[in-house]
């Protein structure tokens, strides 16, 4: 992946620009040392690496504002960095570039269960949100695999999706407001605590834009009362198509379950080998299926699924009868990666989406595909929703292994967007697919992004080399 | 001008001398300030429905299909718009003018707005240029969301051509319960009570005219039962109406058939709590309505007066909302603040991103300006 040459006049400059982010800044605000920038080298595309000139963790609105006039006159690149668990190389730097880390900026605002709202700070984790109010049955809808880690900023820098949003939404369905501060130090107050904004949906917009337009100081989120209870059925099937169609059956009945997984065989067995949550291995795709509501709603709802089911003759299905048992069936599911990571040294995890009547074409060309790279893959499947992540592994100290994934992982998305899908659903471009965006727009169609962009950000400063092809 | 395709639509924006009227079948020209141009640019002549994947949650139309149209293909498979558009304007409105305005009803407090469920437009901007943003899938973040920004800018950025939204299965069943004897902050606390339930409540309004609060499930039919008697429990009692019953009541209020009559209409969007707030502070000006969204949306209809408009804009304000004139004399609308001014930081950010878009300004200039 080419890289835009450092500007030598800024490395020239470096010890006399991080005196003056330090002047500007609080001392332990400002990290400059070689061991100490090390962990913001790379993110959760480990793949590449690069430090950065130096590192700034603002505590304060003010204090990211002083930092964007400072980088903005000195002409310095920026870039925005959560808790660096992106899987596009969103955060990764560049040799001239300051990152500005949220991680200090950790603090729930405000609270208000009567409006249904949290107003929190960027640096919050995605499931310190839930946290905060589920004292009261409260949560926050949108969960992506990396909840744990991943911090409500980069949620909505990269319009996180997850698991349940089928039934809840995107990132982007889950907000009302945000603050944002502009490269040129303008502090932007887009929405509020009400449902629709005035103007032009800034909101929209900025959700999304993976650091393009700016640097997030507070995000105001929708939280929802958390339903009476949830449980998840496994079911295997012979073939794809056969699971594929029985996707089909259960949205044609009207049944939107709150979350709907697919997983190839390959993905089963290191699942199953991590989790033991009892995934069948003599199938061929399974898949998981969640309801909710009270127990009597659940196990209505799980009949009627049940029943679709059973029309496609599947090879296992087992309702789960405990919260335990649903969570070990989930526990399968999140820990898709880490299963992977047991049974090959590296993986890259793509994130295509298509439309789901595609489904088994699509899965019989990567199949092919991995015949002829020599890479194992496995899938797994938001299948409701259409979006395709693909694990493809690999030997990362293996130049040429790596070379291969990621042209393996360049035809799957091509594919993806061959078949009416998108390059990206929920993980977004960052550096990953920056260069494959041609395969989906077209140069007036970038151009016009750019435009945007240049609106925000004149001089390209922000999160640069992301997003647009160089 | 009703270009009867996309190029020759780009070419008429392209030989365009002067500013120009966008518009589907016009049923919103009263909404905002007024705008004027020499030549009206309609997106009428080009319509239908391009793509329907029921199983897929998806449809795709020509911007100038009429709702009434996209409705009709919904209902044989069973399907409908998560977002409920308000027929308010008449059945004529088209899919372009309702993604046009970002037009939601009463499912947008627990379905989301119409633009939480547009997937992807084509569209022609200022330039003459054709260009084609999001897609036909339900999950897409490739690149800056271009489909949103245009969603609810009133053709000031482009002249959208066709749009792909997400569509969902209509419910089994359909209850209400209905609170009869509230006034407007207890219907308030009912009704926010209800939406912070976990029985998934898809509607919540409140009456003020007849004291009554609704609250609407939309779920499979045992289920419907279920939550509403668990609903009445929790909030002390009220009647339940079965599924007819309450898909007309939801109609009417979706269409604001409860609104008093006037020649002003306004949009107040506040957080549910201020809803109360802003009835009680516009009353003394004549100015009435209703309570949707949990409280947050406040529909208000009374006399075409400055002084009527101040109140409404300082009700808004107080609550720490936003507004709309969303019908009014023209003279009116060229006058006043037809939608709350702008930061000037936002300010010039807009007329950045409307120049990226439309460089000669030539889409409904002033459409979306504050006086």
């Amino acid at each position: 992946m080419r890289q835009p040459d450092p500007k030598a006049e800024i490395l020239a400059r470096r010890a006399e620009l991080v005196a003056g982010l330090r002047h500007i800044l609080p001392e332990r605000a400002v990290i400059e040392d070689r061991i100490s920038l090390k962990p913001y080298e790379t993110d959760g595309l480990s793949a590449y690496r690069q430090t950065p000139l130096a590192v700034v963790l603002p505590e304060t609105e003010a204090e990211i504002v002083a930092v964007m006039k400072f980088c903005a006159a000195h002409g310095v690149r920026v870039i925005p960095r959560g808790a660096g668990t992106s899987l596009s190389g969103g955060a990764l730097p560049l040799a001239d570039a300051v990152v500005v880390g949220m991680m200090r900026m950790n603090r729930i605002l405000d609270i208000n269960y009567a409006d249904r709202y949290a107003v929190v700070q960027p640096g919050v984790t995605n499931i310190g949100i839930t946290n905060a109010v589920a004292d009261e049955g409260f949560f926050y809808a949108p969960d992506p695999s990396s909840q744990l880690a991943c911090m409500i900023g980069g949620n909505v820098g990269m319009n996180s999706g997850g698991a349940h949003c089928l039934k809840y939404g995107v990132t982007a369905n889950n907000l009302l407001g945000l603050r944002l501060v502009t490269i040129e130090g303008e502090v932007l107050e887009i929405g509020g605590t009400h449902c629709d904004a005035a103007g032009y949906d800034w909101l929209g917009l900025i959700t999304g834009a993976e650091g393009q337009l700016g640097i997030l100081t507070e995000v105001t989120v929708r939280i929802l009362r958390s339903p009476e209870g949830a449980r998840a059925m496994l079911a295997g099937f012979a073939t794809n198509e056969i699971a594929g169609e029985c996707v089909d059956a259960i949205i044609s009945s009207g049944i939107i379950p709150v979350a709907l997984e697919f997983m190839d065989r390959p993905a089963i067995h290191a699942c199953e080998a991590f989790a033991h949550a009892g995934y069948p291995l003599n199938a061929e795709a399974l898949l998981i299926i969640e309801v909710e509501g009270s127990e009597e709603e659940q196990t209505a709802m799980l009949g009627r699924i049940r029943e679709i089911c059973e029309r496609f003759n599947p090879v296992s299905m087992r309702v789960s009868e405990t919260a335990e048992e649903s969570a070990a069936i989930w526990k399968g599911r999140k820990g898709a990666f880490g299963a992977i990571g047991r049974i090959s040294p590296d993986y890259l995890c793509m994130d295509g989406t298509i439309p789901t009547s595609r489904l088994p074409e699509v899965l019989r060309r990567i199949e092919e595909m991995s015949a002829s790279y020599g890479l194992q893959v496995a899938n797994i499947f938001h299948a409701g929703d259409g979006n395709l992540h693909p694990l493809i592994m690999f030997d990362a100290n293996d130049p040429a292994s790596f070379a291969r994934a990621e042209a393996f992982g360049a035809d799957i998305l091509t594919l993806c967007v061959e078949v009416g899908g998108c390059l990206t659903g929920e993980h977004g471009v960052g550096i990953e697919k920056r260069d494959l965006m041609t395969k989906q727009f077209t140069k007036p169609e970038l151009d016009q992004m750019r435009r945007i962009k240049s609106a925000f950000d004149p001089d390209w400063l922000l999160n640069p080399a992301k997003v647009f092809p160089l | 001008m009703m270009p009867q395709t996309e190029a020759e639509l780009a070419g008429l924006v392209m030989d365009a001398a002067g500013p120009l009227l966008v518009q589907g079948n016009g049923t919103k020209s009263a909404m905002l300030r007024p705008v004027q141009a020499a030549q009206t640019l309609s997106t009428k002549a080009m319509s239908g429905i391009t793509l329907y994947a029921p199983n897929e949650l998806v449809m795709s139309a020509r911007a100038g299909t009429p709702l009434a149209e996209i409705e009709e293909a919904l209902a044989a498979h069973n399907q409908q718009l998560v977002a409920e558009p308000s027929h308010l304007f008449g059945a004529e409105q088209t899919i372009g003018g309702v993604v046009g305005a970002n037009m939601s009803g009463p499912r947008r407090i627990s379905g989301g707005a119409m633009r939480d469920h547009v997937l992807g437009v084509r569209l022609v901007n200022g330039s003459g240029e054709i260009l084609n943003f999001g897609g036909r899938v339900l999950k897409n973040v490739t690149g800056l969301d271009v489909a949103k920004l245009v969603t609810g800018s009133f053709g000031t950025l482009a002249v959208m051509t066709e749009i792909t939204f997400k569509v969902a299965p209509r419910s089994e069943a359909t209850g209400t319960l209905v609170l009869p004897g509230l006034d407007a902050k207890a219907a308030v606390k009912a009704l926010s009570a209800g939406l912070g339930s976990p029985f998934c409540v898809s509607g919540a309004a409140y009456v003020p005219a007849t004291q009554t609060a609704y609250l609407r499930i939309e779920e499979f039919a045992p289920s419907v039962t279920y939550r509403c008697q668990a609903l009445a429990k929790q909030l002390g009692g009220g009647e339940v109406l079965g599924t007819e019953a309450s898909l007309e009541l939801w109609r009417d209020i979706r269409d604001c058939k409860m609104l008093p009559p006037g020649d002003a209409l306004w949009r107040v969007s506040v957080a549910p709590s201020a809803g109360p707030a802003v009835l009680e502070a516009v009353a003394a000006q004549g100015v009435s309505g209703f309570l949707d969204w949990g409280g947050g949306l406040v529909w208000l209809a009374g006399p075409a007066t400055q002084e009527a408009h101040d109140a409404v804009c300082a009700a808004a304000r107080a609550a720490h909302g936003v507004w709309w004139l969303m019908r009014g004399p023209e003279a009116l609308r060229a006058a006043v603040d037809v939608l709350p001014p702008e930061s000037a930081a936002l300010a010039a950010l807009r007329r950045r991103v409307q120049q990226s878009f439309d460089p000669r300004g030539i889409f409904n200039p002033l459409k979306l300006q504050a006086a």
